[in-house]
C-alpha cells in the first residue's frame, strides 16, 4: 500500500468516496476529459469511436435477437422469419444487426485507411496496429459465424465453403474441418457451435478494443500531419472538442445507416439467403458478404487449392508487419510524394478486388483479380520497403501549430487582404 | 451584466442538445424493450375455446390456455350449495360465489395457487381436495373451497378467474 498516493479530489464527496478507493474518476478525466488530441485532427479521426459505438451496437441489438432465435437445424430459418413478422420491433433489430454488421466493415475500413495513409501503424504505434489487425480478424470470423446462422441457402453455402478452406491443408486438413464441423457435413453440430462462438466472440472484440484505446491514449492520436504534440498549443482536450466532433460525426452517421436500414434494408443482403438452407442444392452463384469479397477474390485468383488459402490468409496476416515493411519515419503520406499514390492505387485495388470478388471468377475479372493479387502483394513487400529508402519526403511542419501559421496568406481565410483566417485567430488567442 | 446574454444561449444550446440526446436513447432503447413482450403469435394464441359437452357433474377437466393451467369444473348441487352459504365477510378475500360464476354450475379457475404458483390438487376424484372439498395446494398446504377461495393456509387471495364467454351451451372461449 503507497500511503503517500495523491487522492484526487473533487467537489461531490460521493465522487471522492468512490476515488479514495478505486480512482476511476480521475482515469476518466484524464483519458476521456484532459486527454490532448491534437487540434489538426480532421473527421478521419472520429471513425475509432464509430467503430465502437457500433459495436456497442452490434452486441445490443444480438443479444435481443438471441432471445428470439432457435440454433437448430429445424427451427433456424423459422425463428428467423418468426423474428421478422411476430416479434415486436423484430425486423428492426434484424435489419439494424444485418445492416450494421455491414457498416461496422465500412467504418472500420476507413478507419485503417486512415490508420495506413497517415502513418498511424508508426512507431510508437506498432502495437496499437497489431492489436487493430487482430480486431479485424476477430470481426471477420464474427460475421462468418453469424451469417451462418439465418440458415438460408447462402448461410448454408458460404459455411461449407469456408469450412472446406481447412480441407486444404495437407494431412490434418479433412479431419480439422470435421473436427470444426462436428459432423460430416455443415449440419446441427456445427450451427449450434457457430452460434455459442457467435455469441462469444463479440465480447472478445470488446476486449481487445479496450486494450487499442487504452494502447493509443499512452502516446496520444498520430494526426493527419503525422508529427507529435510538441507544446499544448498543438492540441485540444478531448472533452468538449472531440466529444462534440465525434457526436456530429455519429449523427451523419446515424443518417447514413438509418436511411439503409428503413428505405433499403436488403441492399446488401442476397436474395438467396431468403431461402431455406437445402444440402442437396447449391444456389447458381454464391458471394461472399461484400465486405469479405477482396479476400475471396484472392482466394479465387489461385489457380491451386492450397494456394489460394494460403495467399488469401496471408493477405491479412501481411497487416500485422506492416509497421516493419515500412521503413520510411515520416508517417503521413501527406509528405511523402511518391508513396502516396502507391498508396492510394492500394486502396483502389483492394476495391477493384472486392469488385470482382462478387463476379463469377471467368474471363477479364479473373485476370483482374489476379493483377490485383500481384498488386496487393507487391505493394507490401516490394514498394512499400524500397519507396521508403529512395523516396525524399517532403518538408515537415515543425509543430502541428506551425501547420496553421503556414496557411495565413490573404487569400484563404476570410477572403480579403489584412484579415487572418481563423486558424490564425485560434493561434493567437491561445 | 454584457455577459448573461450569452449564458442564456449557451445554457439553452446545452439543455436542447442533452434533451435531444435522452430523447433519442429513449426512442432507440424502446423497440429492444417491446420485443421482450409477447409476440404477436404468443398473443394470438392468448384464447382458447373448449369444448364442455362431454363434462359430467362433479367433473373437472384442466386445460392449458397462456401455458397456464386452467380448471373447468361442473359442479353439483351440494357443492354449489356450499359455496353460497358461506359469508364473503368472514374471508380472507372476500367475494360472493355468485360474483365468481357466470353460470352457477360451471366454475372456471386459473389453477394457479396464488401463493407461490404452484397447481393445486382437486382435479382427479384421487386427489386430495383440502378441508373445504375445494383444492388444495401441496407445496404449502393452501386450501380453496368449491369455489376456488382461500379458505386455510399461506396463499393471499382467491383462485384467479380468468375472463371467459360462453360462446354457447357447449363451448367456452377462454381469454
Amino acid at each position: 500500500m503507497d500511503k503517500n498516493r495523491k487522492v484526487h479530489q473533487f467537489k461531490n464527496p460521493v465522487l471522492n468516496w468512490i476515488e479514495f478507493r478505486l480512482p476511476i474518476i480521475s482515469y476518466f478525466k484524464k483519458e476521456y476529459g484532459d486527454y490532448p488530441m491534437p487540434k489538426n485532427c480532421n473527421y478521419f479521426w472520429s471513425f475509432g469511436a464509430l467503430a465502437t459505438i457500433t459495436l456497442v451496437t452490434m452486441i445490443v441489438s444480438g443479444i435481443f435477437l438471441a432471445m428470439n432465435y432457435t440454433p437448430h437445424t429445424d427451427m433456424a430459418f423459422d425463428s428467423v422469419e418468426r423474428i421478422m413478422r411476430d416479434v415486436n420491433y423484430g425486423w428492426l433489430m434484424r435489419y439494424i444487426h444485418s445492416n450494421g454488421a455491414a457498416f461496422f466493415f465500412i467504418i472500420v475500413y476507413i478507419h485503417i485507411v486512415r490508420a495506413m495513409y497517415f502513418g498511424s501503424y508508426k512507431y510508437p504505434r506498432e502495437l496499437n496496429w497489431i492489436l487493430g489487425v487482430f480486431i479485424f480478424l476477430l470481426m471477420m470470423a464474427t460475421s462468418f459465424l453469424g451469417y451462418t446462422l439465418p440458415w438460408g441457402q447462402m448461410s448454408y453455402w458460404g459455411a461449407t465453403v469456408i469450412t472446406n478452406l481447412f480441407s486444404a491443408i495437407p494431412f490434418i486438413g479433412e479431419g480439422l474441418k470435421t473436427w470444426l464441423l462436428g459432423d460430416y457435413n455443415v449440419g446441427n453440430a456445427t450451427l449450434n457451435r457457430f452460434f455459442a462462438l457467435h455469441y462469444v466472440l463479440p465480447f472478445v472484440i470488446f476486449g481487445v478494443v479496450g486494450l487499442h484505446v487504452a494502447a493509443v491514449h499512452v502516446h496520444g492520436s498520430n494526426n493527419p500531419d503525422g508529427i507529435d504534440i510538441k507544446t499544448n498549443n498543438d492540441s485540444v482536450n478531448f472533452f468538449p472538442y472531440m466529444l462534440i466532433k465525434d457526436t456530429v460525426a455519429m449523427c451523419a452517421f446515424g443518417v447514413a445507416i438509418s436511411a439503409v436500414i428503413f428505405f433499403g434494408p436488403n441492399l446488401m443482403a442476397e436474395v438467396d439467403n431468403y431461402i431455406p438452407a437445402d444440402p442437396l442444392v447449391t444456389p447458381a452463384h454464391i458471394v461472399p458478404n461484400w465486405y469479405l469479397a477482396p479476400f475471396y477474390a484472392i482466394l479465387r485468383a489461385v489457380p491451386d487449392k492450397l494456394g489460394g488459402v494460403l495467399l488469401m490468409f496471408g493477405a491479412i496476416v501481411i497487416l500485422f508487419i506492416l509497421p516493419w515493411l515500412d521503413r520510411s519515419k515520416v508517417r503521413s503520406c501527406n509528405y511523402r510524394p511518391i508513396y502516396k499514390w502507391f498508396m492510394m492505387g492500394f486502396f483502389v485495388n483492394f476495391f477493384a478486388l472486392g469488385y470482382v470478388g462478387m463476379l463469377p471468377a471467368e474471363g477479364l475479372y479473373l485476370l483482374i483479380a489476379r493483377v490485383g493479387l500481384l498488386y496487393y502483394f507487391g505493394f507490401f513487400f516490394i514498394i512499400t520497403p524500397f519507396v521508403g529508402w529512395i523516396e525524399k519526403p517532403s518538408k515537415l511542419p515543425l509543430s502541428i501549430s506551425d501547420v496553421y501559421a503556414k496557411n495565413i496568406t490573404p487569400n484563404i481565410g476570410g477572403g480579403e487582404k489584412g484579415i487572418p483566417s481563423p486558424a490564425m485567430q485560434k493561434d493567437t488567442n491561445l | 451584466m454584457a455577459k448573461k446574454p450569452k449564458n442564456k444561449r449557451r445554457d439553452f444550446l446545452q439543455l436542447s442538445t442533452v434533451t435531444l440526446g435522452a430523447v433519442g436513447t429513449a426512442a432507440f432503447i424502446w423497440p429492444f424493450l417491446k420485443s421482450m413482450s409477447p409476440a404477436e403469435d404468443t398473443l394470438a394464441a392468448g384464447s382458447t375455446e373448449v369444448d364442455i359437452s362431454t363434462i359430467e357433474e362433479g367433473q373437472s377437466i384442466t386445460i392449458k390456455w397462456r401455458g397456464k393451467p386452467v380448471f373447468i369444473k361442473k359442479r353439483t348441487k351440494e357443492e354449489i350449495d356450499a359455496a353460497k352459504m358461506v359469508q364473503a365477510s368472514d374471508l380472507r378475500d372476500p367475494q360472493d360465489d355468485a360474483d365468481r360464476v357466470q353460470k352457477e354450475e360451471w366454475l372456471v379457475l386459473v389453477g394457479v395457487c396464488t401463493h407461490l404458483g404452484c397447481v393445486p390438487l382437486g382435479q382427479k376424484v384421487s386427489d386430495m381436495k383440502g378441508e373445504y372439498d375445494g383444492w388444495y395446494c401441496p407445496c404449502h398446504g393452501s386450501h380453496y373451497d368449491t369455489s376456488g377461495r382461500i379458505r386455510k393456509g399461506p396463499a393471499p387471495k382467491n383462485l384467479d378467474v380468468p375472463p371467459y364467454t360462453f360462446l354457447n351451451d357447449n363451448t367456452i372461449k377462454i381469454g
